[in-house]
């Protein structure tokens, strides 16, 4: 009863002070107090810095490089110096298992893949590209699909036909089947390939970047147009137009901010889930290559040593579904906060 | 309605064209891709290359080329696989399919129960603690990778806990067909069913609780109430049946893609020989003439779920159909 009193206490002395407020700063205000929301966004900013200092880690902390190859070399465990990749038991002594994690952060934390390769430096590093492709694939889909969409819904007709029509094409292909078929094609060659004046190194984090942020262009494109076609038609575009307002100004000043909170709706959720299609793709070999690291390369890494050095499997993963966790319980805020009806959402 | 029958046909078999086109575009036409060479094998010679070209009529123009693939796959079924020579491409598909089948249709019962259960139990628990906790672990569900998901499946069932009564039943990784041992069939499948439906149970239930709860303040609800039905009566025949429309539809899509070989990860992870699999191979070996087949296999599911989806849409709700 008394919460019940003071949510009364509280309406009544905030509403008439925000009548006509900046309706971005209410919605930063009521997601600012989603203290779960918050929690998400702490959780994920937390991650990206442990990832971007991975440099720190390695150097300073681990004192490892986390990309060479070490397989004859040490390590201290309990103050004794022991070989990181242990020879298998038997008469013939055939076969070797790299080091177990020592949960000690200046000697190989989680241990050392088949290559004798720190696994915990591995793991921010990695952490890194997967950022990198995961936030810039899904901001570059974003600004692509806001484009499309803006020029479809704005000039209608035949332009609006063609590019939807073309979305529901990709749309009937299987995502990961056209990401794997262009991961496949693009990133077999080791030379990489070259779009106009522009060459692209095949092994470099652009080429998952971009075809993550192609594949997914359909699923922003759908609402972000619906958005336009309802903001197109409303008095205040048709005021401009009456005052000759031009088809640029038309575009950027009357109608994408009107459709831009659709947009970073979906951005959290999109990034979610450009991060786990990249995990995807690199764990069949098709996403980043090396001597890039990601957490989907660190897991496929892990494979051969799934039952006899389980965490080089497992911390990746880990970390995987608490940066997506993260993202989503963000993104349900920011939804909640900006689209109180909550019409839209993305499919993981 | 057969206007609108009519229209979506014709639409799907544009769909399918065009992606068809695209992915021979893809294989043959982005420079420095050369399925000569991942025939010919490592280091050829010129010669030999030349020679595979020819024999498999690479060095034809580019419609002749995709005419004579269309017309291998559609009309005379021959089309022979490149990387592995002699192996005819159509009953290939065939004979993997139900593995395919088995593994999503198990994955599906489940994930319709389960998605039904929480999602019926987040709405009705609304306002207590167990709301939030089952959106959480929904959630938590939608935020795994599928893949790793499975490996720590197989982590678990065969390796940590295998010698334990709690998994000694699993088999090794692999598919047993159901008219050779159904019981077979069923150990192989469970584990790889419960992974790949985590992700939809996570999904549905959100979306089923969400629609649920919009369900709820409808007019038709609070009429069923003044009628004096009971809670049950009103959540089972009026609340949850409205809000199904959604679920449904969903349902249909989804099905669509994973039969389509969107179950490939999960494929790959149990070494399960259906579709998805055969697709990821074909590609890891740019075996053409099979990415193809599996690619129009896949569309071909896809689109026909949509039309499907759209069709029944139309039926249950007359507003959406076009005139």
């Amino acid at each position: 009863m008394a919460a019940i009193l003071e949510q009364a206490e509280v309406a009544t002395e905030v509403r008439p002070a925000v009548a006509g407020r900046n309706p971005w700063l209410l919605a930063g205000r009521q997601l600012w107090h989603n203290r779960i929301a918050m929690a998400a966004l702490v959780l994920f900013l937390l991650i990206v810095v442990v990832c971007l200092a991975a440099p720190l880690y390695a150097n300073h902390v681990a004192h490892v490089d986390a990309f060479a190859n070490n397989l004859n070399g040490t390590t201290v465990v309990n103050g004794k110096q022991v070989p990181l990749l242990e020879q298998g038991g038997g008469v013939l002594r055939l076969g070797e298992t790299p080091i177990g994690p020592t949960w000690d952060v200046h000697h190989y934390f989680l241990g050392a893949d088949s290559l004798g390769r720190d696994v915990a430096a591995r793991l921010l590093y990695g952490g890194r590209s997967s950022l990198i492709v995961g936030i810039g694939s899904a901001v570059i889909c974003c600004v692509i699909a806001t484009v499309l969409a803006l020029i479809a819904g704005f000039f209608g007709s035949a332009t609006d036909s063609l590019l939807s029509r073309s979305m529901d094409v990709i749309w009937a292909f299987p995502v990961y089947l056209l990401a794997i078929c262009l991961g496949t094609v693009l990133l077999t060659h080791s030379n990489g390939f070259s779009v106009g004046p522009v060459h692209i190194d095949a092994t470099s984090l652009w080429p998952p970047t971009l075809i993550i942020a192609l594949i997914y262009v359909p699923y922003v494109y759908r609402p972000v147009r619906g958005q336009v076609l309802t903001v197109v038609n409303r008095e205040f575009v048709q005021a401009a137009i009456s005052q000759g307002a031009s088809n640029v100004r038309l575009l950027f000043s009357d109608i994408l901010p009107n459709v831009v909170s659709v947009v970073i709706v979906l951005l959290p959720l999109m990034i979610a889930t450009t991060i786990l299609t990249e995990a995807a793709l690199s764990f069949l070999g098709v996403g980043v290559q090396p001597p890039n690291a990601s957490w989907g390369t660190i897991i496929n890494d892990g494979l051969t040593l799934l039952y006899t050095r389980p965490w080089v499997t497992l911390a990746p993963g880990i970390m995987i579904v608490l940066t997506v966790l993260a993202l989503n319980v963000l993104g349900d805020g920011i939804r909640d906060a900006l689209d109180p009806r909550a019409k839209l959402r993305v499919k993981g | 309605m057969l206007t609108f029958i009519v229209r979506r046909v014709l639409w799907a078999v544009l769909v399918m064209f065009v992606i068809t086109v695209l992915v021979f575009v893809i294989f043959f036409k982005i420079p420095g891709v050369d399925p000569a060479r991942a025939i010919a094998g490592r280091n050829p010679s010129p010669q030999i290359l030349a020679e595979v070209r020819h024999q498999f009529g690479l060095d034809k123009p580019f419609p002749v080329q995709y005419g004579t693939m269309m017309k291998d796959l559609f009309i005379t079924r021959d089309l022979v696989s490149y990387s592995n020579q002699g192996q005819k491409v159509v009953p290939e598909i065939a004979a993997a399919t139900p593995a395919t089948l088995s593994l999503v249709f198990g994955a599906a019962v489940i994930w319709v129960v389960m998605a039904i259960a929480m999602g019926v139990a987040a709405a009705v628990l609304r306002g207590t603690v167990w709301d939030p906790l089952l959106m959480i672990v929904a959630l938590i569900g939608i935020s795994m990778p599928v893949f790793w998901v499975g490996e720590v499946a197989n982590l678990i069932t065969q390796s940590r806990l295998h010698d334990t009564f709690l998994f000694s039943w699993v088999p090794p990784l692999g598919y047993t067909p159901l008219t050779q041992d159904p019981l077979g069939w069923f150990k192989g499948l469970l584990i790889p069913w419960v992974t790949l439906s985590i992700l939809y149970i996570g999904l549905y239930a959100r979306v089923l609780r969400a629609n649920l709860i919009e369900v709820e303040s409808e007019d038709f609800v609070r009429t069923a109430r003044a009628k004096g039905l009971t809670e049950r009566r009103v959540l089972l025949r009026h609340t949850l049946r409205n809000s199904m429309i959604t679920f449904t539809s969903l349902f249909g899509l989804d099905f669509g893609v994973l039969v389509a070989g969107g179950a490939l990860l999960t494929e790959v992870v149990f070494a399960i020989h259906g579709v998805g699999y055969l697709t990821y191979q074909s590609l890891t070996n740019l075996d053409l003439p099979t990415i193809m087949a599996t690619v129009v296999y896949g569309a071909f599911f896809i689109v026909l779920a949509n039309m499907l989806v759209d069709i029944g849409y139309a039926w249950l709700d007359p507003r959406v159909r076009p005139t």
